[in-house]
């Protein structure tokens, strides 16, 4: 059995809003281990994002606990929090991954520097992972001068360059075509995979779940269900197969 | 933290390059005004204050009734013996102030101050060229730098110098016989003749028959001691009733219109540097607003927010130096080719602290744009509100 890279234990968020408390997220708890990479799906306002945004560390749950790599994120001050991010967090979002006047190899190169990394042997890490992501002719060209795909991918090489515990990647696919979607899943899910890594990531799009070890589905802001390889996943990898899992995923029509 | 602020500016500015240089622009406009206004104060100024601020004189006596106005103030010459023989008076000088014109060829003229000194006594200015007054004859004049620019005159050139009484025309042949450093006066280049050529050709509002005892405007007094400034002037007080005694700094912010000139051209100058602060923060302000996105990103991953400040501080700092620098050049540039005798006078001091002012300015307006990327939530780079 592999580490636990992450471990979330009764996480509540609550909100005040004009009706009273609204609970973004209520009472959820996993595990992710080292070499893992699960997809969290959910509809619209089902706590997904926000759940992103705790595991990040950009937000306070109201109770519970998360623990990075062993390192609780409820015990550090915003100055840590903003340390913990660069150190052990990889990120990968939907838009504005990238700074628009840092070319792509900067862009990588900027979490070296923001981590006191950055020399010859790291930046040729850089240069090697961007190969790896299929960018070798792309190195100096501005992020405005690369397709969605490409810019995806120069995002997850910034995410992976400082080999961080947790890799999360939010929605990376909204933007793209189908074919640069699985693209970019797939290159990302592999990554994790070979580096042993722990990966998460939000998305709407379920045919991107197929590249996940397990899916998690929220809906209201609780866990509805997880799906483990050892049950649905084979039935995942065909769609066709199993339309009552994405209509479960979807929560239009949840299986009891 | 810096080397990486600087990292990112550079880089912002590089490939933005153009947008930098467009703004830049706009603070050199903003940096030529300034320095504008700045050098017309100065040019004002000194064309106003230039001849008293220089006097080789501690002290100038009016006459009480006259507040300080030189035109006003009317002294008789015997009195000149009295302030003499003051304590600590050192030596004395009569100083008439009028208005001429030299006669240009092709029936131009160039107006001046006709001002009359007492050879060799205090008010007479040292020369740079030539002789001083009263060596050759009683026709030599000493002229200021500014009037020989303007009218090319030489030493032992000859001119024509035109005045009036009551109704009339009068002209007078002179000769330059020396020349000194720029003592304007009145807005005006001084020519400087002996005290009784003086009363012989300044204008009068009528013919004079009877002619009276000789009378100036003011005595200027040189001190034994400059320090005793304020007991010889109490001594003065004593010693000769229905007199003022004042400094020079005190006489020429006296003159008429001085202080009123100089607080209308500061006040112009402070409201441009405020618009000079709003330009570039407005500028930054727009341009944080536009990144916000990508602030959030950057803090997201773990960006400390004193890169963030830090390399906008630095933004700001450079466009704003290199906006100032274009600037002095572009007001270098045209200050060059302004003719002499406009009252422009770009001086090193007051141009400095126009520049440092407006470097000052430059990020006080950006602590704005400064503040609210701070308060960019890294929140936003998921699309969610703190």
């Amino acid at each position: 059995m592999t580490s636990v890279a992450l471990e979330v234990r009764s996480v509540v968020k609550t909100y005040q809003s004009g009706a009273g408390t609204v609970n973004a997220v209520d009472d959820v708890s996993f595990e992710l281990h080292q070499g893992e990479f699960i997809a969290l799906v959910g509809p619209s306002g089902s706590g997904k994002t926000t759940m992103l945004a705790m595991l990040a560390a950009l937000l306070q749950p109201t109770a519970g606990s998360i623990a990075i790599d062993g390192q609780e994120l409820g015990a550090m001050n915003q100055r840590q929090r903003s340390r913990f991010r660069r150190r052990k967090i990889g990120f990968t979002f939907q838009d504005n991954n990238l700074v628009s006047y840092l070319t792509a190899l900067e862009n990588v190169e900027l979490m070296l520097r923001l981590n006191g990394e950055f020399d010859a042997e790291n930046r040729k890490r850089a240069k090697e992972l961007l190969m790896i992501l299929g960018l070798e002719e792309r190195l100096n060209v501005l992020p405005r001068q690369l397709s969605g795909g490409q810019q995806q991918r120069v995002a997850i090489a910034r995410s992976l360059i400082n080999q961080p515990a947790l890799v999360l990647a939010d929605e990376p696919t909204a933007s793209l075509d189908s074919e640069r979607a699985f693209q970019v899943v797939e290159t990302l899910a592999a990554l994790v995979h070979e580096q042993n890594r722990a990966g998460i990531m939000v998305t709407h799009d379920l045919r991107m779940v197929r590249y996940a070890d397990r899916i998690i589905q929220m809906l209201d802001g609780h866990v509805e269900r997880v799906v483990s390889p050892e049950d649905d996943l084979a039935c995942l990898a065909d769609p066709d197969a199993c339309r009552l899992i994405p209509m479960d995923v979807l929560g239009v029509e949840p299986v009891a | 933290m810096m080397s990486i602020a600087i990292h990112l500016t550079l880089r912002e500015m590089w490939r933005n390059r153009g947008r930098f240089l467009l703004f830049s622009l706009v603070v050199a406009m903003i940096t030529l005004l300034v320095l504008f206004i700045a050098a017309l104060g100065e040019g004002l100024g000194s064309g106003n204050r230039e001849y008293l601020q220089k006097l080789n004189a501690d002290l100038l006596v009016y006459q009480d009734t006259a507040q300080l106005n030189i035109g006003a103030s009317r002294l008789e010459r015997s009195l000149l013996r009295t302030i003499a023989s003051a304590e600590g008076v050192q030596d004395v000088g009569p100083i008439g102030f009028s208005s001429a014109s030299i006669m240009l060829p092709d029936d131009e003229q160039y107006d001046i101050s006709l001002i009359g000194v007492e050879p060799g006594k205090p008010g007479e200015p040292s020369v740079e060229a030539g002789e001083g007054l009263g060596r050759r004859s009683d026709q030599d004049v000493i002229i200021d730098r500014t009037v020989a620019l303007v009218t090319g005159l030489q030493v032992n050139d000859q001119f024509t110098v035109r005045t009036t009484v009551g109704s009339e025309e009068e002209f007078y042949t002179l000769t330059v016989g020396g020349i000194t450093d720029s003592r304007k006066y009145g807005l005006r280049g001084s020519v400087f003749v002996a005290y009784l050529k003086w009363d012989q050709v300044m204008p009068r509002a009528m013919v004079v028959t009877d002619e009276g005892e000789l009378a100036c405007n003011i005595v200027a007094v040189r001190l034994a001691d400059p320090a005793q400034i304020e007991t010889v002037r109490q001594a003065l007080y004593e010693r000769v009733t229905r007199i003022d005694a004042v400094d020079r700094q005190t006489a020429y912010e006296n003159t008429p219109g001085y202080q009123e000139q100089q607080s209308t051209l500061m006040t112009q100058n402070g409201f441009a540097l405020v618009i000079g602060a709003l330009v570039i923060g407005g500028f930054f302000q727009i341009q944080t607003l536009q990144k916000v996105p990508q602030i959030g990103m950057l803090k997201a991953i773990g960006t400390p927010n004193g890169i963030v400040a830090m390399a906008a501080m630095i933004q700001i700092v450079l466009t704003t130096v290199v906006g100032i620098g274009i600037g002095g050049l572009i007001t270098f540039g045209v200050a060059s080719v302004f003719p002499p005798g406009i009252p422009i006078v770009f001086e090193l001091r007051s141009g400095a602290m126009a520049a440092i002012s407006l470097l000052l300015m430059g990020p006080i307006g950006g602590l704005v744009s400064i503040r609210y990327s701070l308060r960019v939530e890294p929140l936003t780079a998921l699309g969610l509100n703190a």
